[in-house]
């Protein structure tokens, strides 16, 4: 074997992940359901339909322990054993692909990059639970996964691996797309199945599960794109193979998107259990230019933060949980030193501001109110009594939303006040931003001694708020300055400062 | 598909061309292609890669495909070769440019360019 230390293999990034989901990404050609034959696919499917009952399939995921990756970890066993035991010749099974967290794109590189996956995931699931028809919810700005799914879909049925009588077993599974318009409460389970329906994607309460009610009111199997392109590899390689990674209950790997104020900036699979200082530090590579890591947010929108801290927490479901934090579908962004958490907090209210359907009060106005309490906040006019409001208000509106949107929306508010108190008392009470991101809070102030009067600040000021004469300190005009922070880019003599 | 013996005469078929066997002289050369890689400017590398291997007369062994995102956003576009019987290099920040002159040392000359490989490159 000649070496040459050049892979990506050799880096740090990748020393401690372990590809189940990823295994195929990079590797085949995802326009080739040969190539994707040629690494085993396609053989759990046939081990199933020729050697496996119905029962025994659903057994063997239940024994691996596989929870769904869409984010609240249901163990994905049970939940198909639920549907199996509905006693109904029409049933479904449904693939999330809306992907709708920010910043997140782990589906959508498993979509890309090995479509075939998912069909034989889905496939295998229709046959442990008695379904004949699959969809595929997949959000339109997808484009490319929207093709590489569709031309995977031909060449199964083409090839026999989907249709009538799959294996020559009697079993027939045939399946669909669907285009999400890109709400995110379209990812929502009961919405999305609404969604496919053909009416305007609304949640709808719960129970009837859709195990029981679901798609086209059948019982129906709703999985995560991440969870069925786990469920060929345990068929094959055996549910001990699985569980063998992990924690104690959480069961083999979890692909994260990585971003944020970090040097390696990507799609990572680890095993559950990895820590977050291994992520942050080893996989990630650390922050760049020398900051601090201050927190990093998992779960999106809904999730929360695990502080500084707790950077040795074993990163699993349930350890996530009782941080006040939770997996999600696997969206995790670094923050440094210079991230302010009310307005991170801000921000993503922000987005479920913007995403809520509009259906429960709690929801609609709670959020918007909630937000408008941050913004008060940030704009240093807020007060104690606006910190007290605003935790109750957000216990409202957990208590009285329908869906996970509304009710996990004060997530990431409630999460940032109770890890860093400080920091919201300090926007209140010394109307200060200690990150220095706050524009309300900041004042841009010039060193008489540092400044040399070369004038350069003046020069970049959109607003004309810097005077001063050639050679003598320069005066910026807190009246007009609209805290830009282009002159303390430019100033070369550090002599710029915000405070 | 009828029987497991139908997929298995497909792997078969396959596997010398996705799994490159040592001594075959077989180079495999796949480009990341995933949103991320085509955003960043894979699809004029592709091209290169096949207009290179075409006007070289290196078609009958090295074949170049695409595939899915390997996860390393900032270094897009990656491209990966693999041989038989050696390591596989995975070369990224590619641009047509360099596309010529690894198919000239590289695939030709059988000496990866490292300069652009993974672990020489910052970023
Ligand atoms: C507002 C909202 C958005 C959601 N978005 C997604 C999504 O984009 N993808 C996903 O798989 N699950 C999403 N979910 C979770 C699904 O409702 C469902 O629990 C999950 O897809 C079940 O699959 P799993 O058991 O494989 O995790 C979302 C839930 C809520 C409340
Ligand atoms: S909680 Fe919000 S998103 Fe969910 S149904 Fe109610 S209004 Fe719609
Ligand atoms: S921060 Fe911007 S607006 Fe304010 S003084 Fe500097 S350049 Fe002018």
């Amino acid at each position: 074997m000649v070496h040459y230390n050049a892979s990506l293999e050799d880096t740090e990034f990748y020393k401690l992940q372990r590809r189940v989901v990823l295994r195929n990404c990079g590797v085949i050609d995802p326009e080739s359901i040969d190539e994707y034959i040629a690494v085993d696919g396609y053989a759990a499917l046939g081990k199933a339909l020729t050697s496996m009952t119905p029962a025994q399939v659903v057994d063997e995921i239940k024994a691996s322990g596989l929870r769904g990756r869409g984010g609240g970890g249901f163990p994905t066993g049970m939940k198909w054993s639920f549907t199996a035991a509905q006693n109904n010749p029409v049933k479904y099974v449904v693939c999330n692909a809306d992907e709708g967290d920010p910043g997140a794109f782990m589906d959508r590189s498993v979509l890309e990059g090995d479509p075939h996956c998912i069909i034989e995931g889905m496939a295998l699931c229709g046959y442990a639970t008695g379904a004949h028809e699959g969809y595929v919810y997949v959000r339109a700005e997808y484009p490319i996964a929207v093709k590489r799914l569709g031309k995977a879909i031909e060449d199964a049925r083409a090839y026999g691996l989907l249709g009538k009588d799959i294996f020559g077993s009697g079993f027939d599974f045939d399946l669909y797309l669907r285009l999400g318009a890109g709400a995110f409460v379209c990812g929502e389970e009961t919405a999305l199945m609404t969604s496919i329906e053909g009416n305007r994607g609304e949640p709808r309460p719960r129970p009837p599960y859709p195990a029981v009610s679901g798609l086209f009111k059948k019982p129906t199997t709703e999985n995560n794109v991440e969870t069925f392109a786990n469920v060929a590899q345990i068929i094959l390689n055996g549910a001990d193979w699985f569980a063998s990674v992990g924690t104690e209950r959480s069961k083999g790997t979890k692909v994260f998107a990585l971003g944020g104020k970090i040097n390696n900036t990507g799609l990572v699979e680890v095993p559950m259990g990895t820590t977050l200082r291994q992520i942050v530090e080893v996989v990630g590579g650390g922050i760049p230019n020398g900051k601090h890591f201050k927190a990093a947010q998992t779960g999106g929108p809904s999730g929360g933060c695990i502080p500084a801290s707790m950077i040795d927490i074993e990163i699993d479901y349930d350890n996530l949980v009782a941080q006040g934090a939770m997996m999600g579908s696997g969206g995790m962004i670094i923050m440094d030193e210079d991230t302010c958490m009310v307005d991170i907090a801000k921000f993503f209210l922000q987005f479920t501001v913007d995403e809520s359907c509009g259906k429960c009060t709690a929801c609609r106005i709670g959020t918007k109110r909630l937000y408008e309490l941050l913004e008060k906040i940030t704009d240093g006019k807020g007060t104690l009594e606006d910190l007290d409001t605003m935790e109750t208000l957000c216990r409202y509106i957990k208590d009285n939303s329908l869906c996970g949107l509304g009710q996990t929306a004060p997530n990431p508010v409630l999460s940032t006040y109770s890890r860093f108190p400080e920091e919201y008392k300090a926007h209140v009470v010394d109307k200060k931003c200690p990150a220095g991101v706050c524009k309300s809070l900041l004042t841009y102030v010039i060193d008489p001694e540092k400044c040399k009067g070369c004038t350069a600040c003046a020069r970049v000021c959109p607003v004309g708020a810097i005077s001063g004469t050639v050679k003598e300190p320069h005066v910026i005009d807190a009246a007009k300055c609209i805290k830009c922070g282009s002159c303390m880019e430019r100033c070369k003599f550090g002599a710029i400062s915000k405070k | 598909m009828k029987s497991l013996e139908e997929l298995a005469a497909i792997k078969a078929r396959m596997q010398d061309k996705v799994i490159m066997r040592e001594g075959s002289g077989q180079i495999r050369v796949v480009v990341g292609m995933a949103t991320c890689g085509i955003a960043a400017g894979a699809r004029p590398v592709l091209d290169r890669f096949v207009e290179d291997v075409e006007k070289e007369g290196l078609a009958d062994r090295v074949a170049v495909k695409q595939t899915g995102c390997i996860g390393i956003c900032q270094y897009e576009p990656v491209v990966e070769v693999h041989e038989g019987g050696k390591d596989k290099v995975t070369y990224v920040k590619m641009t047509a440019e360099k596309v010529d002159e690894i198919v000239e040392k590289h695939i030709k000359g059988g000496q990866p360019v490292l300069e652009y490989t993974i672990t020489h490159v910052g970023d």
